[in-house]
Order: C-alpha cells, then structure tokens, then sequence
C-alpha cells in the first residue's frame, strides 16, 4: 500500500505515465481507424474548451459562459484567414483575435460580479452571432461560408499540439505565484489587491489566457466542419458542455477537467449516434445528478473513497 | 410618419406586457429563492404548446387555458424548489456557492424539459389562429389577439403585484426576500414560502406563453431565445426588484419595436447591445437598490 | 520628517460626510492613533490611504508623493500596508501561502521563491504563528486570524502599516499580547497608524493620537493631552 500511496508523491512518475499517453496518442493514426481518430479529435476538442475554462474559474470563481464566444471566433477566423495563410499560423491567428477580444471584454466586464458576469458572458456569444449574421446578409450577402478542408491526421496532430501546449500553461500557472494570487482572488479579491496583486490585470490576462486556447481549437476544428454560418459557430452548447464536463470531473487536481470531459465526450458521441432524440434528456439528468452529488466531481468521489480505504487497511493492520 | 410611430408604440406595448409578466416571475425566483432559473425560458414553451394543443385537439378556447396552465406548470415549479433546489441549498457551504449551483442546475432542468417537449411535440414551428383580424387604432392597425393578450398580461401583472403588496402570503414572501433567517424565525415557514414563490414564477411565464401563443409561432427550443431577453428585462429593471421588471418589460418592448421596424434583423443585436451597456454602467438596474 | 501626510481629506456617501476635510500627518518611526466612536469615519479614513477608495476632494501624500489617484497595489508596493477591520484572511488557503502571497507581490523588488519562503516563516514566527503553517486561514481562532493579517501586511516589507482594531474582541492577556506585537513592528522601524477601540492599549502604545468625530478631526495629541481634553469626553460620555 505504501508503494501505490508514494506514486501520488511522486512528479516524476506522474510525468513518465503522461509521456507514455502522450506517445501512445501521437502515434494513434498509425494504428487507430480513421474513426478512432476522429472520435479522439472531438473528445481532445472538449478537454481544451473544459480545461482552458477551468484554468479561469477554478481558481477565481467567475463563472463564464463565453466559451462558445471564443470558440466560434476561432471558427471564424479560420474561415476567413483559412485561404490566405498556412494551417498553423491561422491556428494561432484565430487564438489570438480570440485572445484580443478576451481582453477587451475582460476589462470592461470582470468587475461585474456574481451572477452578472455570468449573464454578460452568456449574452456575448448571442451578441456575436446576432452581429455577424447581420453582417452576413446584409454587407457580404452570404448566410454562411465554406472552409478550406484538411486531412482529418492534420487536424489531429493540430488539436493534440494545442492540448499539450494547454496542459503545460496550465500546470506552470498552478505552480506559479500567479496561480496563487489567482486563488486569492477568489478567495477575497479586496484583501488581495491589497497587499499588492494587480488583481485587474491578473484577472484580464488569464481569462484572455484561457479564450486563446479556446479560439485555436475552434480554428482547427472548423476545417472539419468545410461549412460553418453563425449558428454552427456561435452554438451555446459549446459554452454549456465544457462546464458540465468540469463539474463532472472535478477541478481540483490538473487531470481532473480531463477526465471529466474523456468521459462525458464519449457518451456525448455515444449517445448522439445511438439515441440523438433522448440526448440533451440524458444529458440534463447527468448534470442534476452530478451537481447533486458530487460536489467535487467524479476524480473528487475516487479520491474520498480512495483515502477511505487506505485509512481502513492502517486501521487493519 | 405618425401612424408608423403610433404602431412602434402599441407593438412595443404588446411585447412589452409579456415581457414583464416573465421578468416578474424570473425576478421572483431569484429576488427570493435565490434561484436564476435558466429553464424560465422552458415555462413560457411549456404554456405555450398546452394552449396550442388544448387549442387544436379539443377546441378549448386559449383564453380557457389560463386554468389548464396555471396549476400545471406550478406544481412542477413548486416541486422543483421542494426537491431539487431544497437540497442544493441546505448543501451549500454559501450564499454564492447556492446562487452558482443552482443555476447550473437550472441549465439541467432546461435540456430535460426542452427534450421532453421535443419528444412529446416534435421540433416543428407552431401557430394557430384566434381572434387574428386586424383592429385599426387611429390609423395603426394590428390583430385583436394582441391587445387581448396585452390587457391580460397588465391585469395579471398588477393583481399579482397587489397579491404580493396586500395579502398575508404576498407579505410572508416579501419577508423572506429581505432576511429569510428572521423570517424563519418570525414563524414563516421558509420551505413553503420558497416553493410557493418558484411556483408562483412559474405560472408567471406559463401564462406568458398562454398569451404568446395567441399572438406568435411556437417552437420547442423558443424557452432560451425568451429567457435571454427576460433576463436582459430584469437587469434592466434590477435583479430582485419587481416593479422594476414591470417596467423594464416595458422599455425594452418598445426599444425592440422601434428597432425591428427599422431593421427586423438587428432587434436581438440591441437588446444585447443595451444590456451589455447597462450591465457596465448601472449593473444595480433602473430601480435595483 | 512626515512620512503619509494628508490635506483635506473628504468622503461623501450619499449625502452623508463620513471624512470631511481631515489634514493629517504621520512622522517617521511614530505610532498615531486614531480613535473615535463608532460611525466616526476613522475606517473610510484608512480606505483613502490605502487607495480602496479615492478621496474627494483631498491629497494624500506618501514620502512626499502624491498617492491619490493611483491603486490599491500601486499603493501597497509603495509601502503602505493595512489590515482589515472585518477580517479578511483567506480562508481555504493554508496561513503559509496566505503570508506569501504579500510577499510575492506586496514588495517593491521581487523576491525569489526561496526567499519568500524564508521571508514568510520567519514573520509567522515573528506574530506566534509558525506551529500553523499549514492550517486552513478560514480554521484559526479571530485572534490568529487577526495575527495572520499582521503578518501578511507585514511580508509586503511596508514602511507604514494601518491596523484597523486589532485588539477587538480580545481578553486582557491577548490585549497585552498585541500592545506587545505593535510596539516590537515599530521596533523593526515601521511606522504604525493604528485604530482602535481598547483605551488602556491605545494609551499604553501611542506618541499621538487623532481623535475624529462624524468625520471631523476634533482633537490632537500626546495620550496625556487628549485624554484630559475636554472635547473628547463630552463626545465619548456624550454617545
Ligand atoms: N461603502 C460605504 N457606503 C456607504 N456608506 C459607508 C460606506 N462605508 C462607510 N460608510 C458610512 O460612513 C460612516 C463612517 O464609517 P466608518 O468609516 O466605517 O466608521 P468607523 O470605522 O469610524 O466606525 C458610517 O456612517 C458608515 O455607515
Ligand atoms: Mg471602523
């Protein structure tokens, strides 16, 4: 019991079992099906939207529902930037209008707290889209545009790079002292600018952080989709899952978002191809559920019954 | 010129009354349950598509209706709040940790209700015609069914208002909304009240759909497309304030008539706009304190 | 020489004057007081200097600085750090990371990870604090609650420090304890502003003091003078 309770203590088998995935992952189009691949792509496409939202709500508590924003301002950055630039640089040109406009609305909405932030972000996605379709009909003419096609192993090896660089921001971030100041504050935002956390600028900065990931997933994800119009892009299912997703998994440990959204992007897949008429059905009760009973996710329910026992086997012995 | 301006302003009065009927019912929830109820939005469809069903299927007059919807939607509600939302809260470490919980929850509530009207209704548009001719008001014209479901919508609106102003309950409630400790300990039983204002919320925005029904195309996925614009009306008029959703239903009716007539597919675009702009200016709302 | 030096200093709320046009100095190396009933002002006061709120109108100047006007991290890392009347510690950080947080970002140069560590153990040493470095902030007793909030204004290396009633609530060794806390910082050099309640501590500890009634500065000066003046106790008796 010892052996296995030391493995938690230790980062560097953390990392070795990491770079065993990592691998395993990076080579899967040489062994996997095609389907298997695509499968992969949108599960990782949901650990980047769930993580990069948790990377801002964990530790500060504001609640965004601006994913689907950020996600669709990636799809269609791409779309338009698609047949001027190469794959990548377009990958990052579309994280960073992302980023860009993450900073704009961070500085005008994160001193609204509580549920009014929440309602802001959800409002802007609507915003965008409605200002985009307007946009569409009335000064380009079109409803809608085709996006330049890539091979489904690019948009892996893209969607998996990005996953990676995420989880590496991510991990630094919690070690930092700016995770710190982040958990401060959420804890009271008051006491933390003063004992010197520029908190405006912390708060602007990673919100910002988290909507590059999220606008680069949305790029490399539109060349899947070849058509996307604003509803396709600006879909608030897109702001709503990656939360779920968190609640689901947990969000106290780094892996914790990611096993929450493996999990519940596979039944997602799961249940639109076998039943798409019962799917939000389903999907609504998880969430009850979830919230309900288990407060600190699924990865929060292991490690409480996972102490449980290592507590009960001292006692025996 | 004149004519156009008076058919801005009764359109905008029309909408605006079913606005505030929903605005009140959300701001009920929340100004006492602490609950933002995401799935609003999913009482105004649900009262809509019974109206139209009882309407189509058995002739009943979508007047009639009121009574169908009325109880239906407010047990649910009313279980809702006894079942679901009483555990999160007894749960929660904290206030805000509730206010977060539950309107995740809510989230919840609005795929099942909207999957089990999809199942139950299809994803068609619906509408169905009652009392759709056109009434000329000094030169502006609009269907009769409007102004039916106007007046009822500031009828309910105010007795509701007076209900909350005068009666023994409505005061039991108000309580609640301002110190619900005291109030528990004052000998108001929390638990009911609590129920009591999440039905009454409700039947706020089933009744809102009785009416919208008689007057627009129906749709099950319409509940999210509703609740934005009611909770853009209640932090117009502030969150926890219900005269001012009264109002504010008002103002943002009349804006979204005047910017429809002028460009039909811009009107979401400026509530958005004018909610973003109020949220940044005046979070606290026209009347929040 | 003054070290914080205020000019008319004015808040309104509403309608209502909670500082209205206070000028007041703070030397180097002094402890000052501040006292006053309830409701006086003495907490917006504070809030002023600390850039939690901007006066106005009123100047405040810092080493000869002006600070109106800028943030309240702008103003921390100048060197003016506070505690909080209603204590604000946080809570579901452990009481180590809770001090180092001031000293990674309350100090005027940066500090490296080791050196802060360091820099934070010794200062929960310093308040009696060093057996909890690992309790939850939101676990500990008021009394090391209020400790922790010294200690955490403490990391951030001020030069001036504002302590809004500490000794509220305490019992009478604790009290001792804290006179004894306020008078070993200044010892380290640091100036003290101080509010408080508790007489017996504000008279032991204090060079001045500053008395503020319904936001208007009515009295100055040495323990001895203000406690004779005749002023000051018709508002105290007159409450
Ligand atoms: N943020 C605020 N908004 C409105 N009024 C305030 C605020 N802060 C303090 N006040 C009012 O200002 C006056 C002075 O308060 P305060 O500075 O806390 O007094 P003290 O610390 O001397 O007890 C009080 O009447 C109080 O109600
Ligand atoms: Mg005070």
């Amino acid at each position: 019991m010892d052996i296995i309770r030391g493995v938690f203590k230790m980062p560097r088998l953390w990392w070795l079992i990491s770079l065993i995935l990592l691998v395993l992952l990076a080579t899967l189009p040489l062994y996997g099906s095609a389907y298997t691949v695509i499968l992969i792509t949108a599960i990782i496409m949901y650990v980047i939207l769930t993580v990069s939202w948790t990377m801002f709500f964990a530790p500060t508590g504001y609640l965004s529902l601006a994913t689907a924003a950020f996600f669709g301002i990636g799809i269609y950055t791409m779309a338009i930037l698609g047949e001027q630039l190469p794959l990548l640089p377009a990958v990052i040109a579309g994280g960073l209008v992302s980023f860009v406009v993450a900073l704009i609305v961070g500085a005008i909405t994160l001193r609204l707290r509580g549920v009014y932030f929440t309602i802001f972000t959800f409002g802007l996605v609507e915003l965008i889209k409605h200002l985009l379709l307007f946009w569409e009909i009335n000064v380009t003419g079109t409803r809608g545009r085709f996006v330049v096609l890539e091979n489904n192993n690019t948009i892996f090896g893209v969607i998996l790079g990005i996953f990676v660089v995420l989880m590496l921001t991510y991990y630094l971030l919690r070690r930092s002292k700016y995770g710190l100041a982040l958990r401060s504050i959420g804890e009271n935002e008051e006491a933390a600018a003063h004992l010197g956390v520029n908190v405006n600028l912390l708060k602007v900065f990673t919100f910002a952080l988290s909507a590059f990931f999220m606008g680069a997933a949305g790029a490399i994800m539109a060349t899947r989709w070849t058509y996307v119009d604003p509803y396709v892009a600006f879909n608030v299912l897109h702001s709503f899952l990656p939360v779920l997703m968190a609640i689901f998994g947990g969000m106290s440990q780094l892996y914790s978002p990611i096993i929450g959204a493996v999990i519940f992007a596979y039944i997602e897949e799961q249940l639109l191809t076998r039943f798409p008429e019962y799917f939000m059905l389903i999907f609504g009760v998880i969430l009850v559920v979830a919230i309900l009973y288990l407060p600190n996710g699924l990865v929060g329910l292991v490690r409480k019954w996972w102490q449980k026992g290592l507590r009960e086997e001292n006692v025996n012995s | 010129m004149l004519v156009s301006a008076l058919n801005i302003v009764i359109n905008g009065l029309l909408l605006g009354g079913l606005y505030a009927l929903v605005a009140m019912g959300l701001n009920l929830q929340y100004g006492v349950a602490r609950v933002l109820n995401i799935a609003h939005g999913e009482f105004i469809m649900l009262g809509a598509f019974i109206t139209w069903a009882m309407y189509t299927k058995f002739g009943i007059n979508p007047l009639l209706s009121i009574v169908i919807v009325g109880p239906i939607v407010f047990i649910i509600g009313f279980i809702i709040q006894r079942t679901l939302f009483t555990s999160l809260r007894t749960s929660a470490p904290s206030q805000p940790a509730f206010e977060g919980s539950s309107m995740l929850a809510s989230f919840g509530l609005l795929f099942i209700i909207q999957n089990v009207a999809l199942i139950i209704w299809g994803g068609d548009m619906r509408a169905y015609s009652y009392y759709n001719f056109g009434i000329n008001l000094g030169g502006a014209v609009f269907a009769a069914n409007r102004l039916i479901a106007l007046i009822f919508a500031v009828v309910i609106g105010i007795a509701f208002y007076i209900f909350l102003v005068r009666t023994r309950i409505g005061k039991a409630i108000r309580a609640a909304a301002e110190d619900p400790t005291t109030a528990g300990i004052m000998g108001v039983n929390i638990n009911l009240v609590l129920a009591l204002c999440f039905g009454l919320g409700a039947v706020m925005a089933g009744l809102a759909g009785v009416f919208l029904s008689m007057c627009f195309p129906i749709y099950p996925v319409m509940g999210l497309e509703y609740l934005i614009i009611t909770l853009i009306v209640v932090v117009l008029g502030g969150l926890g304030s219900i005269p001012g959703s009264f109002i504010g239903g008002f103002i943002l009716g009349l804006i979204g008539s005047a910017v429809s007539s002028w460009q039909p597919s811009l009107a979401l675009a400026a509530y958005y706009f004018i909610f973003m702009l109020l949220l940044i200016i005046r979070p606290k709302g026209i009347l929040g304190k | 020489m003054s070290i914080l030096e205020g000019e008319g200093v004015t808040k309104y709320f509403g309608g209502l004057a909670a500082v209205s046009d206070v000028d007041f100095h703070v030397d180097q190396s002094e402890i000052v007081g501040l006292i006053g009933p309830n409701g006086a002002g003495k907490t917006t006061l504070f809030n002023t200097i600390s850039a939690a709120i901007a006066p106005r109108p009123g100047v405040i100047r810092f080493k000869g600085k002006r600070i109106t006007g800028l943030k309240p991290y702008q103003v921390c890392r100048m060197g003016i750090a506070r505690t909080f009347q209603s204590v604000k510690v946080f809570n579901n950080m452990p009481v180590f990371e809770n001090v180092r947080l001031g000293s990674f970002f309350g100090t005027a140069t940066r500090m490296s990870s080791a050196e802060s560590a360091k820099e934070a153990e010794e200062l929960l040493d310093f308040v009696g604090l060093s057996a909890m470095n690992t309790t939850l902030a939101g676990d500990l007793t008021l009394v090391n609650q209020k400790r922790l909030e010294v200690a955490r204004a403490l990391a951030t290396k001020p030069e001036l420090l504002l302590i809004d009633e500490l000794m509220a609530g305490l019992n009478n060794t604790e009290v001792a304890q804290a006179m004894k806390l306020v008078t070993s910082i200044r010892d380290k050099g640091i100036t003290i502003f101080m509010i408080e309640h508790v007489m017996k501590a504000i008279m032991g500890v204090c060079d001045r003091i500053m008395v503020l009634h319904h936001g208007v500065k009515i009295a100055e000066g040495t323990p001895q003078q203000v406690a004779t003046s005749q002023t000051v106790v018709e508002v105290y008796l007159g409450e």
